[in-house]
This record gives structure tokens, C-alpha cells and sequence, in this order.
């Protein structure tokens, strides 16, 4: 574990939200709770808006042209979309980790864990810096892969490298919420397997929800799932949460137990 | 049954590349057929402008040999000609035009990219490509009779407050009460105001296409780690945009060095090397052609197009330097592949 192994975790509460493109209603009525220190998994089938309602949770949805939104998201009870609130804060304090791994590829693999200093325009020190890109590293378990190449660039490292160091990166700027839209589906299972050591690792630090499609993803990682549907002409909504125990074992809506035994989606 | 995973050794099977071909679609070979042949002539056009010229040039410069380039000069009744001086001016006036038309078009294109509200952006779009289409005349025009009556003001003060610097010096006192404003008049740095307004949409519309093209990826990184909009076009845009600033900023450069009309409404000519961009009169290559072709003999025609070539050789490696810095780039791999 590493040096910075204090908790900054926080409390999300999503409250009756519901999400627009254009004129499409894509997300109905949806309300979650995700207590801090832990790690919620949202599955469903493709296209059931949990992509979207992740987005939701760090206002990156509204960077989409016609994207509108309903509701509120709490983070330690206070909602980011107050007025009065700071895009670039919020974004910060829930930081994200996307689908396709995204480093700066201009830049070396230290520059890129500092990426978020230079974004925000905040000095710091040069050995502070230094510091701030190990423990990082090691939080992301990379530190050791890289440690004598950190000026290499970014992008020379192999996809779950590349993952890992935008972990890094995230958790750099000091998140209390880290969100995870699909991190290892562009990944082999050796790396995806780190991956997950690393969610495990992290969870006592920092508020983690990830989406997945991976069901055995979802059931080695979470402590709680919320599944997603969107039926036929309806916009997506959450059809059933809880422990994912119970989700998995003890479902009390057939379509969850149809869709964790893969019977749809 | 198993499977032999191991060849023998030495079974003397040498693997070679096969050719690979195939029978094209008739539409395929028509379309090949007539693109090919059009690119073809637009290449023959190009090469047959530059031959062209190349062969029309050889009496002048056999005749004036390499004075025709030191020679400042266009007195072609006492067969006194030479290119120093209006290679001079070209130059100056592209220049001028560049450090003015520059970050005027990067803040206009990261503007348009990154800033302006995305609804804006079509209209945005759509202004910079009306501003290219306005005749260069046009331009001259607007700079000759609405620009020129106050760029004067700027060139005065100016030369009042930098007029240590050789550069924007005036042979005048600008302090006089009666000043003389015919002296700030017709100058490289009014003629280069003008033409930076025209190379002002071309530099855009490059760097804006190549701004666009910055991946959503690194965007939304940027952004998730609460990047500032600054902080995004710092980190990812401009990083990437890079080869998109250069190759646009030269294509501007090539289009400033063959401006003419413009140009030639502007300035008042004046045959010597000019250092002082304020100052009223200096010469420039398209000018000087334009200007005396129509009442040219023979000889002179041909020293003019002897102009032309030189301006033609520098413009087409301005250009072509262009084009291969956007290729090399980041960017020019993601827009032309």
C-alpha cells in the first residue's frame, strides 16, 4: 500500500435523475446511493444509459451538445449543479477513468500523472512533484513496471499500463469519487485482472462506482450493484439494486436474474 | 490425430511474398480513369505555369546575370533592372502581415474549437470562410480608404515611442504640431494590415479543422481531471494542434507573398532596400508585375516574368515546406489518412 493511503472518500447520492439528448429521453427517474469507501458496479445491457448516468455523476454529460438533465447528485450532500459551483471543482473532487485508456501521448508517463497540476495550473515544488507522481503510481500498481522509465512518454506502454497510468493520473488530483466507464473492455484478462487488484486496493481511499459489462467483473469487484434497463421504446432506468450478493444470488425481479445468467443483453 | 506444430528442419522450403492482384469493378477502373487523369493535368498545369516562366526568365537573367538579383533598381530605359529591392519589400509586407494575421487567427480558431458556445460554431464557420471569399481588391480598397486614415495614428505613435528601434523610424519629426501624415501614408505596414485580413481566414480555417480533430479522448481526460478550457487547450489542443499552426501559418505566408491587388492600391512604389516599415513607399514582386506589364516591350515583359518566376520558386517552397510539415505532424496523419 502506499505512502498516501488516507481516505478522502465521500458519500454520492444520485436523486431522481433523468437525462435527455435532444429531444430522446434517455434516463428515467433515477436514484442511487453509494456509500463512501466502497465500490458499486452498474450493469445492464448496452445502451440501457448507464454510460450516461456515470457521466451524470461528474457533469461531463452536459459537454454533449443538446445534453440535458433532471435531478439532482449529491456529493456529501451538497448537489454539484448548485449554482454557484465551479465546473473544474467538481470535476476534480469526482475525478473519471474512461473506457479506452487516454494518456497524453505528447507527454512522459510522470508528466502525465502530474497532468492534472499543469490542467489546474497549480505549482508545486519540484520534489513534491516528484512525490506526487510515486505515490500515484503506486496507488495505480504501476510504480515498479515504470519507476526507471518515468520520462519515457505515455503512450509506449502496453494498453493495461496505459490504463493504469490514467488511474494514476485521476487519483492524483485527489478525488473523493472515482468513476470507471468500462476500464478493462479494451484489455486482456491479465491486465484486467490487475486492474481489479487495483479497485480492491484503492476502495478503502476513494469512492469508486464503475459500469461493466463483465459480470464476473461486477461480482469480484462490488460490494453493491444497481442494474440498468432500458425496455423497448422507454428510457433506461435502474430495475433493481443492492448487495451484489443479492443481485447475483437472490434477485427479486426475474429480469435481473435473466440478465445475470446471460439468458439477454 | 495429432498435429505436427514443429516443420521438419531443412525441408528447403523457402517462403517468398506472393503478388497479389485482382480484377477492379468496371465503375472502379472508369472513376480510377477519369480522377487519375484530371489530378494528372492539374499537376501538368502547375509544372507547365513553372517551365513556362523558368524559360521566359533565361534572356533576363543570362543579361543581367547575378546583378539582376543585387540590383535594386527597375529602370528598364537605362537597362538598370534587378529584384533586391522588391524581394525586400515582398518580404517585408508578408511579414508584417504574418505578425499581425498569426495570433489573431490562433485566438480565432481556438475560439471558434473551444470557446464559443458549440451553437455558435456553424456561424462562426461560415464567417471565417465569407471572410476568404471577399475579393483581395476588396481588401485593398477597405485598406486604402477606411483603414489607412487611422492605421496612420497607430504608425505615428509608433514611431513616436519606438522610433529608436531602425524599424519604425519615419523620416519626419513625429512630434511636430502640424504633422505630416503623406509620410506614414502607403507604407509596408498599412499594405501589410491589409493582407493580414486575407490571410487571417486561410491561417483559421487550417488550424481550426486540425483544432477540431484533437482526440475526444484526450479531451475528456483533460477535462475529467478538472482541467480549466485553457488548461485542455494547453494540455491537448494546442500539443496536437501543432503541426495544424505551422503548415497553416505558411500557407498564409505563401498567399501574403503573392498578394497583389491589395497591394498595389496601397503602397506607392519605390525602388530601394527599406528597413522602415512605417515610412510611405517600398515595392513589392506581384505589384511591381502588375503594375507595368500592361505598357511592357518585349525585353521588359520578360524581366517581369523573370520577377514572377523568383516569387513563383519561393511561394512554391513556402508551400510545399507547408505541406509537409502538416503531413509529418500528429494532426496531418489524423486529417489526410
Amino acid at each position: 500500500m502506499g505512502p498516501e493511503a488516507r481516505s478522502d472518500a465521500a458519500r454520492l447520492e444520485a436523486v431522481e435523475v433523468s437525462a435527455w439528448f435532444g429531444d430522446t429521453q434517455v434516463l428515467d427517474d433515477v436514484s442511487l446511493s453509494v456509500p463512501p469507501a466502497s465500490v458499486t458496479a452498474l450493469i445492464g445491457p448496452s445502451g440501457c444509459g448507464k454510460s450516461t448516468f456515470l457521466r451524470i455523476l461528474n457533469r461531463m454529460h452536459e459537454s454533449v451538445l443538446g445534453a440535458k438533465l433532471a435531478g439532482e447528485v449529491l456529493l456529501d450532500g451538497e448537489d454539484i449543479y448548485a449554482p454557484g459551483h465551479r465546473l473544474t471543482d467538481v470535476r476534480r473532487q469526482i475525478g473519471m477513468v474512461f473506457q479506452k485508456p487516454n494518456p497524453f501521448p505528447a507527454m512522459s508517463i510522470a508528466d502525465n500523472v502530474a497532468a492534472g497540476l499543469a490542467l489546474t495550473s497549480t505549482k508545486v515544488s519540484k520534489s513534491d512533484r516528484a512525490e506526487l507522481v510515486e505515490s500515484n503510481l503506486i496507488r495505480a500498481g504501476l510504480w515498479d513496471e515504470v519507476k526507471d522509465r518515468l520520462s519515457r512518454p505515455g503512450a509506449a506502454l502496453s494498453g493495461g499500463q496505459q490504463q493504469r497510468l490514467c488511474i494514476a493520473r485521476a487519483l492524483a488530483v485527489q478525488p473523493k469519487v472515482l468513476l470507471m466507464d468500462e476500464p478493462c473492455s479494451a484489455l486482456d484478462p491479465t491486465s484486467t485482472r490487475r486492474i481489479e487488484d487495483t479497485i480492491g486496493e484503492l476502495q478503502s481511499q476513494v469512492t469508486i462506482v464503475i459500469v461493466t459489462h463483465n459480470m464476473q467483473q461486477a461480482a469480484r469487484v462490488s460490494e453493491q450493484a444497481a442494474f440498468f434497463l432500458a425496455e423497448q421504446g422507454t428510457p433506461g432506468a435502474i430495475v433493481e439494486s443492492g448487495p451484489t450478493d443479492d443481485i447475483f444470488n437472490n434477485p427479486r425481479d426475474p429480469r435481473t436474474a435473466d440478465y445475470v445468467h446471460g439468458r439477454f443483453g | 490425430m495429432t498435429i505436427d506444430l514443429i516443420p521438419p528442419v531443412g525441408s528447403g522450403h523457402v517462403a517468398v511474398p506472393r503478388k497479389l492482384t485482382s480484377v477492379r469493378e468496371r465503375s472502379d477502373r472508369i472513376f480510377h480513369g477519369t480522377a487519375g487523369a484530371i489530378g494528372m493535368v492539374v499537376l501538368a498545369i502547375t509544372a507547365g505555369i513553372g517551365l513556362y516562366l523558368g524559360y521566359q526568365a533565361i534572356p533576363t537573367l543570362r543579361h543581367y546575370g547575378l546583378s539582376f538579383f543585387t540590383q535594386t533598381q527597375w529602370l528598364p530605359e537605362l537597362d538598370k533592372i534587378g529584384i533586391a529591392a522588391v524581394l525586400v519589400g515582398t518580404a517585408e509586407v508578408a511579414l508584417v502581415a504574418m505578425v499581425v494575421s498569426f495570433p489573431l487567427a490562433l485566438c480565432l480558431a481556438l475560439f471558434v474549437s473551444d470557446y464559443a458556445p458549440k451553437w455558435t460554431k456553424s456561424w462562426f464557420v461560415s464567417a471565417v470562410d465569407l471572410m476568404a471569399a471577399v475579393p483581395s481588391i476588396v481588401y485593398g480598397l477597405w485598406g486604402f480608404f477606411l483603414l489607412q486614415p487611422h492605421a496612420i495614428l497607430v504608425a505615428r505613435w509608433l514611431s513616436q515611442y519606438l522610433g529608436w528601434i531602425p524599424i519604425f523610424k519615419v523620416g519626419t519629426d513625429p512630434n511636430a504640431a502640424i504633422w505630416q501624415q503623406s509620410r506614414y501614408t502607403s507604407s509596408v505596414f498599412i499594405a501589410g494590415l491589409a493582407v493580414a485580413m486575407m490571410t487571417i481566414p486561410l491561417a483559421t480555417a487550417v488550424m481550426r479543422a486540425v483544432f477540431d480533430q484533437a482526440p475526444i479522448g484526450e479531451r475528456e481526460a483533460a477535462m475529467a481531471l478538472g482541467g480549466t478550457r485553457f488548461g485542455v487547450a494547453r494540455t491537448v489542443v494546442l500539443p496536437f494542434g501543432k503541426g495544424g499552426i505551422i503548415g497553416g501559418t505558411m500557407l498564409a505566408l505563401g498567399r501574403a507573398l503573392g498578394e497583389t491587388a491589395a497591394v498595389l492600391i496601397i503602397i506607392s512604389p519605390e525602388y530601394i532596400i527599406k528597413p522602415r516599415i512605417l515610412e510611405a513607399g517600398t515595392q513589392t514582386v506581384s505589384a511591381l508585375i502588375a503594375g507595368n506589364f500592361g505598357n511592357a516591350t518585349k525585353s521588359q515583359l520578360t524581366a517581369l516574368l523573370a520577377a514572377g518566376f523568383v516569387l513563383f520558386v519561393i511561394t512554391l517552397g513556402v508551400n510545399s515546406a507547408a505541406a509537409v510539415i502538416i503531413r509529418r505532424s500528429r494532426s496531418g496523419l489524423a486529417t489526410e489518412a
